[in-house]
């Protein structure tokens, strides 16, 4: 069953992987220092198929592509949250880390015991029964697919992103 | 089509057809910047889809951030990134911070400049497009000199009035941040105007650009005008360029008029930006360390501001003061008319010119019980070192201030005629 994990207002990359700790190029060791200061036990205890569910701005900060990295290898299946910041949006969307807008109201509410059905569109928390719309980017769901941007120009001109 | 923005105008001329706003186009860039972490986060995913680079004339790779290395982990790093640049012809600058450097020798107006670091935007204050990517996007900027973008909305702010005694552009972008917040801005370029913005040379407008990165803008922009031509004239890199400017009937996503008449010096109180206040609320605050470095704050002009404060005394006992010149070219100007003797008699310890403390990695790393005043970008919990640090943003006049006083000090008060 995945878990939750849920986390507040702007969280910064900084605090998803910290410039002690960042310092190299492993994915299988960024992925043991995860949120390693701020959630200590997070990365022992985080399965592949968990969900984050986080406040507004998240991903803020640093440019950091590690904070995406990490948490990809960790296994997270999606982040929902009311707002992504720039970079680590554009950061996700390359790597294929689904990331999922919903409203502040109905993220705010979701508790780590809950369980969500996450479908297209909607999102509904079948422990408290409520639900709301939701999105992707296109373009994520689209590079997805292909298993993220470099997978994508591998076998394509860079000009048929404009498709996507 | 109604008028354009200036970044409308930019990514138009380098995807080479008209762009609307909220378009997805593959652009060509002019040039790629990446440092001495990013760069080895960018070499696998390159390695995935190229074997050279598009223009390694055209690629700018800066050893700042942990330089020299503080750790073998560090060394390492650089030693890969050493490799890699060499084996494609990319030449590597150890002047110092990136974006203090690419301004200072490369970047130019409506150019466009994407940068694997989130301050990327101080390059904005050349009247250029510079923004901020992570290491997959730079690889794929680096293997094909072009970049996907989605063309984004612009954020006018009309700078009106004059700065008070004592308030700088600092405090101005600290007030800024304010009113917008943390997200206020993203992923809009904020495009500053006004009739104020002529008074702003290129150093004052890079402070503003830079923090732009902190209320989570795609981009901070300045059209390039007689400043922009001082500058470069002042570096010898000089040619006639276009004043490319938003149309008078471009579509702005918000147009907001800020009198600078009225701005106190202003901190930012730990753990973000939000939480900007004027610094009669904090003063008193006892402080463990002074922080006078970065891209945001320690160029020529921001250490001459802190002299002026500073001058003829001495750093508080119990404070330790670190002076970080943003570049080479900082650092040998302020070697040559002697700033930095007059800083090391006051108690200050210099650094090698680069990011140092900034970001926690050494050269004055925080514990847990250190308060700092940091002329940087960042105040976040852990940003400076421990997480139980507390780190406070200001001007370099409101640094120099309470490294004076060993406190959060005002620094008008040191500035009266």
């Amino acid at each position: 069953m995945a878990r939750i994990w849920k986390f507040g207002n702007s969280i910064n990359t900084d605090l998803i992987t910290p410039g002690r700790y960042n310092i190299t190029t492993d994915a299988k060791e960024l992925a043991k220092v995860a949120f390693i200061e701020h959630r200590p036990e997070f990365a022992r205890e985080v399965k592949p198929g968990d969900i984050i569910v986080a406040g507004r701005n998240f991903g803020c900060g640093s440019s950091r592509e590690t904070a995406v990295t990490a948490l990809k290898e960790c296994g997270i299946a999606s982040i929902i949250a009311p707002s992504f910041a720039r970079i680590f949006y554009r950061n996700s969307i390359n790597q294929g880390l689904l990331l999922i807008v919903a409203g502040e109201s109905f993220t705010k509410s979701i508790e780590e015991s809950h369980q969500l059905q996450i479908s297209d569109g909607k999102i509904t928390n079948l422990s408290t029964g409520a639900s709301t719309a939701s999105s992707a980017s296109p373009m994520l769901l689209s590079l997805q697919k292909y298993g993220g941007i470099l997978e994508f120009l591998k076998s394509h001109k860079i000009e048929e992103l404009e498709q996507l | 089509m109604s008028g354009q923005t200036l970044a409308q105008k930019i990514l138009s001329a380098h995807a080479g057809r008209q762009l609307s706003i909220g378009d997805l186009a593959v652009v060509n860039i002019d040039y790629v910047l990446s440092h001495d972490t990013t760069t080895a986060w960018a070499i696998e995913p390159f390695n995935q889809i190229a074997t050279k680079v598009f223009d390694p004339s055209k690629i700018h790779v800066f050893f700042d951030h942990a330089f020299p290395a503080p750790s073998t982990q560090f060394a390492e790093m650089h030693r890969k990134i050493e490799r890699f640049c060499k084996q494609q012809g990319i030449k590597i600058n150890y002047d110092g911070v990136c974006h203090q450097v690419m301004a200072e020798k490369f970047t130019y107006p409506n150019t466009f400049l994407v940068g694997a670091d989130s301050h990327t935007p101080t390059g904005g204050a050349m009247g250029a497009l510079c923004c901020g990517f992570g290491s997959t996007d730079a690889a794929v900027a680096m293997a094909t000199g072009k970049i996907w973008v989605k063309v984004p909305q612009t954020i006018r702010i009309n700078l009106e009035g004059s700065l008070p005694l004592g308030s700088y552009p600092k405090d101005v972008i600290l007030s800024i941040a304010k009113k917008l917040s943390s997200e206020g801005a993203n992923y809009k370029v904020v495009e500053f105007g006004g009739s104020a913005i002529s008074s702003f040379d290129v150093p004052s407008r890079m402070t503003l650009c830079n923090m732009c990165a902190e209320i989570g803008a795609k981009t901070g922009i300045v059209s390039a005008d007689a400043q922009t031509a001082a500058y470069l004239k002042q570096h010898n890199r000089y040619q006639p360029f276009e004043e490319l400017r938003s149309d008078s009937d471009a579509e702005f996503e918000q147009v907001l008029d800020f009198d600078i008449s009225g701005v106190e010096p202003t901190l930012a109180c730990p753990p973000d930006i939000d939480n900007d206040v004027p610094v009669s609320q904090v003063q008193g605050t006892p402080i463990t360390q002074v922080f006078l470095g970065s891209c945001t704050n320690c160029r020529i002009e921001d250490l001459l501001v802190a002299y002026k404060i500073m001058k003829g005394k001495k750093v508080a006992q119990g404070v330790k003061f670190i002076v970080t010149p943003a570049s080479r070219e900082v650092y040998e100007s302020a070697l040559l008319n002697g700033l930095l003797l007059e800083f090391s008699k006051m108690g200050a310890t210099i650094a090698p010119p680069g990011c140092g403390a900034c970001l926690g990695r050494h050269m004055g790393v925080l514990s847990d019980d250190d308060v700092c005043v940091s002329t940087s970008n960042r105040n976040f919990t852990g940003r400076m070192g421990s997480p139980k640090a507390k780190i406070y943003l200001a001007s370099p006049a409101t640094a120099a201030a309470s490294a004076l006083e060993g406190k959060i000090a005002d620094p008008r008060k040191y500035l009266k005629e």
